[in-house]
């Protein structure tokens, strides 16, 4: 079996990667200051609760660039889990289940991002 | 080898610890995408959102989140300093100035996002 | 010389495995004379000369050179000729084979499954057609060497194997040492051989099992980065995948450093 696998390069495990490397770099990036914002400064009143407000927030999903941003600060990351979290379960003794873990994780990541672009748009 | 081989040793319970920060980021994000579906179905279901971020609960996962997401985002400003091989003419430009510039760049990207999203 | 604070004597703990004699590997103790300047292939060296003839182990340069004496000690793989006996404050000290190779022998290991991915990846010099000599050398400037150096510094001691998670749960892994020596020869200005070394490094088993642990770089002795070249290594097979989506012509010579 090693054999066999030394001698093909596959193609999509290098696609699997790069998502999850542009994942990385939007999670590092520009997570922290949403899950800030919307989750504890204005949840514990930090902030005006105003700026989570319907009003306001219909206003900001209504820029079509805001939308495009939002799309990639969300799917990318899912990617970066899927990644992660694929192999990291695999190396704690989940091995045997590599395919369908393959499956289940990329596969829900796949799925999320088509769920954000049926949200957003 | 032992599923348990992460605890052996402490940077490899820290690399476990990196890893599944990806967890929370993806689960805040998820989280994020609901809020954004209850502002599509209307101000009723969306203010029913933003009260139930109130609960202690919630509160909490976020703040545990939060601390997981800052943690994914210096270790991997550490370890892509270590993959970026930036040169300046003859020189390679050391690591951790590198790796500092990305952080000063995330402050700034930061803060940017910070005005505009609470000033619009 | 603080010999007043220095202890006279150290208890050791070394992992015995005769297969004519043992069914499993076992622990035995030797207590023996120390000095401060003792490493712990000299506390091997005094075991295997004046108490245990029976006890085997590799060495030879006895200078962080061979690579050849690589140990655990006390769960840590380690050149035994560059680790003192007096950093070790808690006796028994324990002297394992290093992990993730099957032991022959004591504190032998068998080595084969590094010896063929080593070759694998070819580190030497490939070039499409010799120069002939009357051509000359094959000229280097000092960038083109610096490109490569920090990459170059590689005994083959194996420690990286030890350290390495992945490769101890997936045999199958390149690992660190060999991903590092491809990287080193992808980059030398001297170098066409890209393309044949790619399908060891590219393969699902060379670079990609690789969760970036990091742990090799810690260990190696010799200051190489092997987690980095590996994640380079990525980075360039990567972009010149992407690349050849765009460009379905450009592929060949892409001895990235990664993206910068």
């Amino acid at each position: 079996m090693a054999s066999a696998n030394r001698t093909s390069v596959p193609r999509i495990e290098p696609i699997w990667w790069a998502l999850f490397s542009a994942g990385g770099f939007v999670s590092a990036f520009l997570v922290p200051v949403h899950l800030f914002v919307n989750g504890l400064a204005v949840p514990l009143g930090w902030l005006d609760t105003d700026i989570a407000s319907y009003a306001r927030m219909s206003e900001l999903i209504n820029q079509p660039l805001v939308r495009i941003y939002l799309f990639v600060l969300i799917a990318l990351p899912l990617y970066t889990w899927a990644h992660r979290f694929l192999f990291t379960v695999q190396d704690m003794g989940l091995a045997r289940f590599r395919k369908p873990l393959a499956v289940l994780c990329y596969g829900s990541a796949v799925t999320g991002s088509f769920w954000a672009v049926w949200i957003l748009w | 080898m032992r599923a348990t081989w992460w605890l052996r040793n402490p940077r490899y319970f820290l690399f476990m610890v990196r890893e599944f920060s990806s967890v929370f980021v993806a689960a805040f994000l998820v989280l994020f995408l609901l809020q954004i579906r209850g502002l599509r179905a209307g101000a009723e279901v969306y203010q029913e959102y933003l009260e139930r971020l109130h609960e202690p609960g919630w509160i909490a996962f976020h703040a545990v989140a939060f601390l997981f997401a800052m943690y994914h985002s210096l270790t991997w400003f550490d370890l892509t300093s270590k993959i970026q091989v930036v040169r300046l003419g003859r020189t390679v430009v050391n690591r951790r100035i590198v790796a500092g510039l990305n952080i000063l760049a995330w402050l700034v990207v930061s803060g940017g996002i910070f005005l505009y999203w609470t000033r619009g | 010389m603080k010999a007043s604070t220095s202890r006279s004597t150290i208890k050791l703990e070394v992992t015995r495995y005769r297969p004519s004699v043992d069914s499993e590997p076992h622990d035995q103790s030797y207590e023996i004379p120390c000095t401060d300047d003792m490493v712990v292939l000299d506390a091997l060296n005094y075991i295997k000369d004046r108490v245990d003839g029976t006890l085997s182990f590799r060495w030879s340069c006895h200078m962080g050179v061979c690579g050849s004496c690589g140990v655990m000690v006390n769960g840590q793989p380690k050149l035994s000729c560059a680790i003192f006996l007096r950093d070790y404050k808690r006796e028994p000290i324990h002297i394992e084979p290093l992990t993730n190779f099957p032991i022959i022998r004591d504190l032998v290991t068998d080595i084969t499954d590094f010896m063929t991915k080593l070759k694998a990846v070819k580190p030497w010099i490939i070039r499409k057609k010799e120069k002939p000599l009357s051509e000359g050398e094959y000229r280097q400037s000092a960038e083109e060497l610096e490109r490569y150096h920090q990459f170059s510094g590689c005994i083959n001691c194996m420690l990286c194997y030890s350290a390495c998670p992945v490769y101890g749960l997936h045999p199958g892994f390149l690992g660190p040492a060999a991903a590092a020596l491809a990287y080193r020869y992808n980059l030398d200005s001297r170098d066409q051989g890209n393309d044949e070394r790619q399908p060891a490094i590219a393969s699902q088993e060379g670079i990609w099992e690789c969760t970036f642990v990091g742990e090799c770089t810690v260990v190696c002795p010799k200051d190489v980065d092997p987690a980095a070249a590996l994640q380079r290594s990525k980075v360039a097979t990567a972009q010149s995948l992407l690349g050849s989506f765009i460009l379905p012509r450009a592929s060949g010579k892409s001895a990235t450093e990664g993206s910068s």
